[in-house]
């Protein structure tokens, strides 16, 4: 399984790095959004699958039964996953702001700090 | 001694606003410390002179050998008497040109700091805590020279002269460390005892060459003494001060210091003697010159720098002697000659010698303490001057090579002392008063009391040399590292000195009835000026604004993707050699463990990134973007991930919803870059790609580490009292960092709001 997500952490990562090398603004948050799925994906793979049970302790019991998933990944996962969606909701703002300022999605017209 | 040092810094932190509680009396008060200083340093020469230096020892940075390490014997008794007397005239005396000036207390507070380092340069016994005051002097000269900041001249002149003697100083760190290395100590008291190993070191030349870069930049040496005259635009009692008296004599202290450590070699000799002589009469013809009365005084200064720096050079007993003898010598009568120099600035609002004359009715004090001063730097009997010039003259007649040549160079020089001399001390105030721009009044007191106690010691010392002499004894003793006793007298009877020295007052004379030729001379050759060392300057900074402009050019070329494509090619290229240096990728079996309908989610994901890179409709990118994301969530229910997926859905929907709303105001998708470029992108992004895979095989394969997992599957119900150890760690032992994550969500919601609501500049009028 591990190769398997490697297989497809390494086609998100390219697929994001691509779209960010675009001119096109819109193209850059969309690789933006790609590259922080494979971010997320590569801490949930790296940390390696032990067991498929969610960590949650059962009723009655005061610790995890091994095997469990493991937890600490997703919790840094869950903290990422929030941090992107802010990043994101933010870039479209700044983006849609840009726009409407200079009037282009290009990057390379967008060199200068004077408008 | 510690205190002695430091309590200049306090006080200069202290002295903007004892100024403004008292403006008139400050300069009065604040010169107490220095007059104190001198008197403790006074206090210890009776030791010193026993030859027992007076050591303070206090570990700093003992790890990296920086020690706060004092060490007080002759030469720095003799140094330190020179910084605390003068410092204490030089603070009287610019509380009175400075007066109404909003910005004195500033000055008051550079010119103690600056007292301060000097002082700790001295005193320091550690090279490398010798080297933290030498910077300071050069960053406390900076801030004098520029004091006048809204002129631009003084501003130029205070960046050159940091940039020289900071450039310099870098040097000299180097050498330091080079010397520490080979000498296995930082202590130069250490070190003295090792010099004959030192100069065996393989690395002894380029040390020394170092050290010498250092010392020559800071005391103006032939081909950096282009700074000093420039430094003129300082206001004249730091000139006085810093540029003739105290600072720049920092780079013959140093070489005095270690000359037991690194002289007595055919290296050491050669370029000091050489430098010195060059910069001696290079100084001495440049400042014959000149009509501004700084400047002019400026060059002579350098002059004398080289003859103190050649005496080093020469390194015998007498030279030493001559070296000691003339350094106070010259101290009292250029800082006395300085200060006269300011009085009649501050008096007759004139600078050009040309247009000053008949002074001295007018300035009668000033003018008795001037021709002192002027009488002292002709070398003239009964005044230290003389005694300084007979030593001289002295030390190169019985040098052990080259005796003519450097006897000659003397003679020029000392007969060019005698003419600028006459041209600085006696013109402005003799013969027929000429109109200037203010009407000549005498200065007040503390404009000529300087002056006229320098002049006053400089023949007292002349007359009564004997009070003096154990301490110069003393501090030529701690030059040479052994014993020599100074004898100084005015009457020898006649032997050759006394000839030489008549020689060079003729010399002199006649140089003076020849100055007005000279000076026609310049006007004719002065464009060859243009070829000089300053010019060298001025090329290397234009070079180096021209270095630093094509390189931003180079590197900063604006265009985010050249920038994002640096940063994926280099971590490419460092990463990958890491991981293929590590052992390359290890392939476990491809499908081991995955289920078939994982393998279906994994295609799927693939599938979908591909279709929002592939996709020209911004509408089928954003839903193949939702794909990936829901794909994704999947995975993590199917690996034991509920809270991730749950997360991840929600997210997911809110993404797609956002982009389609924020598309309505976008423009169209657009395919602008050309086909190579997209070529060399993709396989760019795919060797990331492969780097990243391979990166995850190599942690999955790799040995791992123990993890702290354990710790919370145990603690989670004990200590939090929650059963979802997600959920625990995120609120309860990570709670800091769900803080962060609010606050981050936080800000990013009030920017984005600001961005899509706020327009600045609506409502006001342009």
């Amino acid at each position: 399984m591990e190769t398997v997500l490697a297989v497809v952490v390494g086609g998100l990562y390219a697929a994001g790095i691509y779209l960010m090398l675009r001119r096109s603004l819109v193209k850059l948050l969309f690789g933006l959004a790609l590259m922080s799925h494979a971010a997320n994906l590569l801490i949930f793979t790296a940390a390696g699958f032990h067991g498929e049970a969610p960590p949650l302790v059962p009723e009655g019991s005061r610790a995890l039964l091994p095997p469990y998933a493991d937890p600490l990944p997703q919790a840094l996962i869950l903290t990422a996953i929030v941090i992107s969606f802010a990043v994101l909701a933010f870039g479209l703002a700044l983006f849609r702001r840009a726009y409407s300022e200079v009037g282009t999605d290009d990057l390379d017209q967008m060199k200068a700090t004077d408008t | 001694m510690l205190i002695a040092v430091l309590s200049g810094f306090v006080l200069a932190a202290f002295a903007p606003w004892i100024h403004r509680l008292s403006p008139r009396a400050s300069a009065w008060l604040l010169a107490l410390l220095p007059l104190g200083l001198t008197g403790y340093f006074l206090g210890q020469a009776g030791a010193v002179a026993g030859g027992e230096p007076v050591r303070t020892f206090l570990p700093w940075v003992p790890s990296l050998g920086v020690n706060l390490s004092f060490s007080l014997d002759g030469l720095s008794l003799l140094f330190s008497l020179l910084i605390t007397g003068v410092g204490a005239l030089v603070v009287v005396y610019a509380g009175g040109y400075l007066e109404g000036n909003p910005q004195a207390g500033r000055f008051h507070a550079y010119i103690l700091a600056f007292m301060a380092s000097m002082l700790g340069v001295v005193l320091a016994d550690n090279l490398l805590l010798l080297f933290v005051f030498w910077e300071l002097t050069s960053v406390t000269s900076y801030l004098l020279i520029g004091f006048d900041h809204d002129r631009d001249k003084a501003r130029k002149a205070a960046l050159q002269a940091l940039l020289v003697t900071g450039g310099g100083g870098l040097a000299l760190l180097a050498g330091f460390l080079l010397m520490g290395d080979i000498g296995g100590s930082m202590e130069i008291s250490g070190l003295s005892h090792r010099g004959e190993a030192l100069r065996a070191s393989p690395l002894y030349v380029p040390a020394l060459l170092l050290v010498l870069l250092g010392a020559f930049t800071k005391s103006a040496q032939f081909p950096f003494h282009f700074w000093l005259p420039n430094a003129m635009e300082a206001p004249t009692p730091a000139s006085a001060y810093l540029h003739a008296a105290t600072m720049v004599k920092a780079g013959i202290y140093l070489l005095a210091r270690l000359n037991p450590v690194l002289g007595d070699d055919p290296a050491w000799h050669v370029p000091v003697t050489v430098v010195g002589a060059a910069t001696m009469l290079a100084g001495a013809w440049l400042a014959l010159q000149q009509t501004y009365l700084k400047r002019l005084l400026a060059y002579s200064t350098v002059s004398a720098l080289g003859a103190l720096t050649m005496m080093l050079g020469i390194g015998t007993g007498p030279a030493i002697t001559a070296a000691i003898v003339f350094l106070p010598a010259h101290a009292l009568y250029k800082g006395s000659l300085f200060l006269v120099a300011g009085a009649v600035d501050h008096a007759a609002g004139e600078r050009d010698v040309a247009r000053l004359s008949g002074l001295a009715r007018k300035m009668p004090v000033t003018a008795v303490a001037a021709v002192t001063a002027a009488a002292s730097m002709a070398g003239l009997p009964p005044l230290t001057g003389f005694l300084a010039k007979e030593n001289l003259l002295g030390a190169v007649s019985a040098a052990p090579a080259f005796r003519i040549a450097a006897t000659v160079a003397v003679l020029l020089a000392g007969a060019a002392y005698v003419a600028i001399a006459y041209v600085v001390g006696v013109r402005p105030f003799a013969g027929a008063p000429r109109p200037t721009r203010i009407e000549p009044h005498e200065a007040p007191a503390a404009l000529w009391i300087g002056p006229a106690l320098l002049g006053i010691l400089g023949l007292f010392g002349g007359i009564l040399p004997g009070p003096f002499v154990p301490v110069l004894s003393a501090a030529v003793s701690a030059v040479l590292g052994w014993d020599y006793e100074v004898y100084l007298a005015l009457w020898h009877g006649f032997d050759p000195m006394l000839i030489l020295s008549a020689a060079a007052v003729a010399g002199g004379v006649g140089l003076c009835a020849a100055r007005g030729r000279l000076l026609s001379l310049r006007a004719r050759w002065g464009h060859l000026g243009a070829l000089g060392p300053s010019s060298w300057y001025d090329a290397g900074m234009k070079q180096l604004t021209y270095l630093a402009r094509t390189q931003t050019r180079l590197l900063q070329s604006g265009y985010l993707r050249t920038y994002l494509l640096t940063i994926v090619v280099a971590t490419l290229a460092a990463a990958g050699f890491a991981l293929l240096r590590g052992g390359g990728v290890p392939f476990a079996a491809p499908l081991s463990g995955a289920r078939f309908y994982e393998l279906c989610l994994a295609g799927l994901v693939l599938v979908a990134a591909g279709a929002t890179v592939r996709s020209r409709s911004r509408l089928a990118a954003v839903a193949s973007l939702g794909v990936v994301g829901y794909g994704i969530a999947l995975i993590f229910i199917l690996r034991g991930a509920p809270d991730l997926a749950m997360t991840q859905f929600i997210i997911e929907t809110v993404t797609v919803v956002l982009f389609v709303l924020a598309l309505h105001h976008l423009p169209p998708y657009s395919r602008i870059s050309s086909r190579g470029s997209r070529a060399r992108d993709a396989f760019v992004a795919l060797l990331a790609g492969c780097l990243m895979a391979g990166f995850v095989l190599a942690t999955t394969a790799g040995k791992r580490l123990p993890s702290i997992s354990g710790y919370f599957a145990e603690t989670s119900v004990p200590l939090a009292h929650g059963r979802n150890v997600v959920n625990v760690i995120l609120v309860d032992f990570r709670g800091l960092d769900t803080l962060g994550e609010i606050t981050v969500l936080a800000v990013a919601g009030i920017g984005a709001y600001a961005l899509l609501k706020l327009r600045p500049g609506k409502g006001k009028t342009p």
